[in-house]
């Protein structure tokens, strides 16, 4: 094994990915999860820097500064204020069966690694080997929404993937090119200025944030 | 130069309307907004007939013969849709169930939502297309959920869930897909624009495409509306208002589909195997089949019309799937004539309900009495889109059938069974709201009928005789799509 | 064999033996200064060591040869455990029988005698803690094992002085790996020598305790052994984890002169590693005993996932 240090580092920061995404996965508490996801976005720019560092591409600094800007300090900021707002800064879901929820995850992150297993040989980049986990932590924030009952978690699930997403485009591309990248920030701040409305109305008209409530659309 | 103009209308208008959108006179604005943009449209197809293909501004736009017609629809039923929603919303103010703000909120996202829908249609860039269609989305969810009734909440928020981590899929296969191009054409911008991957489509990487393809099929497939990730689709329709209804079914959904085509062309050539289309038949048929299966249990006028839009994406899904000439030209014709078709039926049961007061089939009686405009427009209507001769609905109906019993006559019996089902439960349901004894008053404002009759006509005139110069300009876009 | 290497494997032996008290003393420490106690200092463990020795045994009418033997085969089972674990140098004696599977096995061997010596009696207590011990035990197994095998794909050897040998002497690698593998390992020791989140070794709460209702039945120089027998099997269990995931600084092959450097470097990694768990514990509040699957799960599914990482990032 000789790989030089900024690749193992990268490596590393993949794996710690891969960690915060079960992390969220298993977490009860909205302000922890909120956290984490702010954490998630920091490794994830600290990562996109090194990658531009090593590899020189020098629109992957702006990217990360991107990153830092939107998913470290105003994403987790907005919905801090959100939380705060809605009054629901210490709330704690109740969700059944996490080990049950952990092994699915678990063979989702075998899935994802076959899966791309095929795709990081043909790729180029020094970050080739990654992109399995950019998978998994793909598949696990979905995973996440889908055992969410709560609006909040799920958007944190939502914007999880997002970040999972940008992962995927670093590792095995550099990136995409900066004008989608733009376009894809400038989508993800104005849906969450959206969401952060729309909790308000859900709160007015339902008297909670527990999408339970939100089930009389049904099919008889 | 056209481009800027249909682009730049509707982004103004959205704009304008933020700002003016409380005015008295909003609603002709917007009308006048939506017609300039028609206009734009209509040029800009004159000049891609006259002249061909062309690209601008360093090639991230792009026409031809393709995407021009769908503008040219996505421009006339979007003229039309605020035509009808004029009214209609006047009426709904009326009624109380909204405000002068939201108001201001419907029109500029109306416009907005132009704006996404033609910017996804008219770029060439893969990565921007997916940013038109989740900007799409976004105002479409503030659309649907604009009456802020806990149910139009919950079919927004399903709304953007759904959607929203189906674009996600969407965009990791536009990453596979940038992963396989930037190998050929190198990194940076080019890497994504749809010509260049079309020049090099047979070098790309196979087994990356194959996964792009993939994921992209069940990204934008969740906006079509496809089974089984169709579940936001009968939520969002019913709860909004129905002018979002009609612009929903009527040109998102083709939008989003127009995308699957794009990304079939390169897979296809970089395959060189049926693998894109199969995919695309059997997501197709299955939405073909389970939509009519569940069209039988509605009770909500507007639902089971949205089930009905379910169907006939399908069957376009299961016509660009099946490919070659005249299936293509089928499904080309079908997004046309359920276009038209689709949202003259939202305009008609939109004026339906609020005569009745209510969007239980149950309780909607007697229209043909109370009002023959709109009864009549439903009842030509839904002939049309359960492909009755003379209509054009049949005629590319009955093209997808006769090809699929030609090169899949497995599909036959299922694809019969649909029809049938389908018929016979919209058919009867229709007869007891257009028939009987009514129970509906009158509307404040006079209902805007004019849409309705202009759509169907249109209909009509394409299930008789479709003028050349268009027939040549589906052949143009089936020759570019194969 | 050398007669300074059988010498050093004795000095180790020894050390480890009058060095247990003194870790666990320096947690106990630390966790009464962080949580704005005096303590009782660091030496209090030795004098409740000599305090039960003194006293007389009390046994109850019933208890069979097994319960008696219990304590001494525990502690012979700990001592040797934590004699192996190559701390100060990798080239002793004992060193070839230092296998890792064969660690997990004393470590299971010491489980079954003191769960059956806790049924032995009858009481309640005893039977309910010897059956909480072999949940946890149970789930707890797979865990490290599984940490253990992560560890050993690396160095292509179950052998923890390969292992060490491995991780410490090639150049600067950073596994991600271990960062999974170590967050599994420290929960399964938490989980496997009673501390905070899973039992708490300073109470006796019926409800939650584990480890203290098994041995509720001792007394004496019985309970001295078992009270050294924990302590040393924390120390075991430190210094496993110094050896995996911080071994730099042993003293290797047969290069005594490191060995100074090395007793040094040792005693500063146990005094961080002591505060560190102190810490953790301080921090942690006791978790419910339903919770305690939930939580080996997790570091069950930390560990397997170490493993595909390696097998995705470093091969």
């Amino acid at each position: 094994m000789n790989i030089p240090l900024t690749s193992q580092l990268i490596n590393m920061c993949a794996a710690l990915l891969l960690l915060i995404a079960f992390a969220m996965l298993s977490q009860r508490r909205i302000l922890s999860l909120i956290n984490l996801f702010a954490l998630q976005g920091l490794i994830l720019a600290f990562s996109t820097a090194l990658v531009a560092h090593t590899s020189n591409q020098h629109h992957l600094y702006y990217s990360a500064g991107l990153t830092l800007m939107l998913k470290v300090l105003v994403l987790p900021w907005v919905l801090h204020r959100l939380i705060r707002k809605l009054n629901i800064k210490w709330d704690v879901e109740t969700m059944f069966n996490i080990p049950t929820i952990m092994l699915v995850g678990l063979a989702l992150v075998i899935f994802a690694f076959n899966l791309a297993a095929p795709i990081s040989q043909m790729a180029g980049t020094i970050t080739k080997s990654t992109l399995g986990i950019a998978m998994a932590s793909v598949l696990l924030s979905f995973l996440m929404m889908i055992t969410r009952s709560k609006a909040v978690p799920q958007v944190v699930g939502f914007l999880a993937m997002e970040n999972g997403l940008f992962f995927a485009a670093t590792s095995a591309t550099y990136g995409m090119p900066m004008v989608v990248e733009l376009g894809i920030a400038l989508d993800v701040l104005v849906g969450m200025f959206i969401l952060g409305i729309f909790f308000f109305q859900i709160r007015v008209a339902f008297d909670s944030l527990d999408l339970h409530h939100m089930e009389k659309l049904k099919e008889d | 130069m056209e481009i800027f103009w249909v682009l730049g209308i509707p982004l103004f208008g959205g704009l304008m309307m933020a700002v003016f959108g409380t005015r008295q006179h909003a609603p002709e604005f917007n009308s006048a907004l939506s017609f300039c943009t028609f206009v734009a449209s209509a040029v800009l197809t004159t000049r891609v007939i006259t002249g061909g293909p062309f690209s601008i501004w360093g090639e991230q736009f792009f026409v031809d013969a393709f995407n021009v017609f769908l503008v040219a629809l996505t421009a006339f039923v979007g003229f039309t849709t605020s035509l009808f929603s004029r009214p209609y919303m006047r009426i709904e103010q009326h009624h109380g169930k909204l405000s002068i703000n939201m108001l201001r909120l419907y029109y500029s996202m109306y416009q907005l939502f132009s704006f996404t829908m033609l910017l996804a249609l008219l770029t060439n860039n893969m990565g921007i297309l997916w940013v038109a269609m989740e900007a799409a989305t976004l105002t479409t969810v503030l659309l649907v959920s604009l009456y802020r009734t806990p149910a139009s909440l919950e079919a927004a928020w399903k709304y953007f869930i759904l959607c929203g981590v189906g674009l996600a899929q969407a965009l990791f296969g536009t990453i596979l897909l940038y992963f396989a191009a930037e190998k050929i054409l190198g990194a940076g911008g080019t890497a994504l624009l749809w010509t260049h991957l079309n020049e090099v489509k047979t070098q790309l990487e196979p087994t990356v495409l194959s996964l792009a393809f993939v994921f992209l099929l069940v990204g934008y497939g969740t906006k079509i509306g496809l089974a089984p990730l169709h579940n936001w689709l009968p939520d969002a329709h019913a709860e909004g208002p129905t002018p979002v209804s009609a612009v929903l079914s009527g040109l998102l959904l083709n939008v989003a589909l127009y995308a699957v085509v794009r990304s079939k062309v390169l897979v296809d050539g970089a395959l060189g195997t049926h693998l894109a289309g199969n995919l695309m038949m059997a997501f197709g048929l299955l939405s073909v089949v389970m939509a009519a299966f569940f069209l039988a249990r509605q009770k909500d006028v507007k639902r089971m019309f949205a089930y009905s839009s379910i169907e006939h994406m399908g069957l376009m899904t299961f016509a660009f799937g099946m490919g070659g000439p005249v299936a293509t030209f089928a499904g080309l014709l079908h997004m046309t004539v359920h276009s038209l078709t689709k949202s003259a039926i939202f305009f008609a049961v939109g004026h339906a309900a609020q005569k009745s007061g209510t969007q239980l089939m149950k309780d909607i009686r007697g229209l043909i009495k109370t009002s023959p405009t709109v009864g009549w427009g439903l009842a030509l209507g839904t002939l049309a889109i359960l492909g009755m001769p003379p209509f054009g609905v049949f005629t590319s109906e009955f093209m997808i059938l006769t090809t699929a019993m030609h090169t899949y006559p497995w599909t036959m019996p299922f694809l019969l069974i649909a029809l049938g089902v389908a018929f016979a439960s919209i058919f009867g349901r229709m007869q007891l709201m257009v028939f009987g004894e009514t129970t509906g008053h009158r509307l404040p404002h006079p209902p805007a009928m004019i849409p309705v009759f202009l759509h169907l006509a249109l209909v009509l005139l394409l299930g008789l005789y479709i003028p050349p110069y268009l027939a040549d300009w589906y052949r143009q876009a089936t020759a570019l799509i194969g | 064999m050398s007669y300074s290497a059988l010498f050093f494997q004795l000095v180790q032996n020894v050390l480890v033996l009058l060095a247990a008290p003194l870790l666990l003393g320096w947690i106990n420490q630390c966790r009464a200064w962080l949580q704005n106690r005096s303590g009782a200092g660091m030496l209090q463990p030795y004098r409740n060591l000599i305090k039960l020795f003194h006293k007389d045994a009390v046994l109850a009418h019933n208890a069979s040869p097994l319960f008696r033997a219990t304590p001494y085969i525990l502690f012979a089972c700990m001592w040797l455990a934590a004699a192996l674990v190559p701390v100060l140098a990798t080239d002793l004696p004992l060193s070839p029988a230092v296998d890792v599977i064969a660690l997990v096995g004393i470590f299971a061997l010491a489980r079954v005698f003191i769960a059956l010596a806790a049924m032995d009696i009858g009481t309640a207590f005893g039977s309910l803690g010897a059956r909480r011990e072999m949940l946890v035990g149970f789930l707890a197994e797979p865990a490290l094992l599984m940490v253990l095998f992560t560890a050993s794909t690396i160095s292509q050897s179950t052998s923890l002085i390969t292992i060490v040998e491995t991780l410490a002497h090639k150049q600067f690698v950073l596994y991600p790996s271990m960062t999974f593998a170590a967050v599994a390992f420290f929960m399964v020791l938490l989980a496997e020598n009673a501390r905070v989140p899973v039992d708490n070794p300073s109470t006796h709460l019926e409800l939650t305790m584990i480890h203290e209702a098994m041995i509720l039945e001792y007394s004496a120089r019985h309970l001295a052994l078992v009270e050294w027998a924990s302590a040393l099997k924390l120390l075991a269990y430190m210094t496993i984890g110094i050896a995996l995931f911080a071994p730099w600084g042993i003293a290797e092959g047969g290069n005594w002169n490191a060995l100074p450097f090395a007793v040094v470097l040792l005693i500063l990694k146990l005094t961080i590693a002591g505060a560190g768990l102190a810490f953790v514990e301080t921090m942690s509040a006791k978790m419910r005993i339903f919770r305690v699957p939930e939580f080996m799960g997790t570091a069950f599914l930390l560990a397997v996932l170490g493993l595909l990482t390696h097998f995705l990032l470093e091969t």
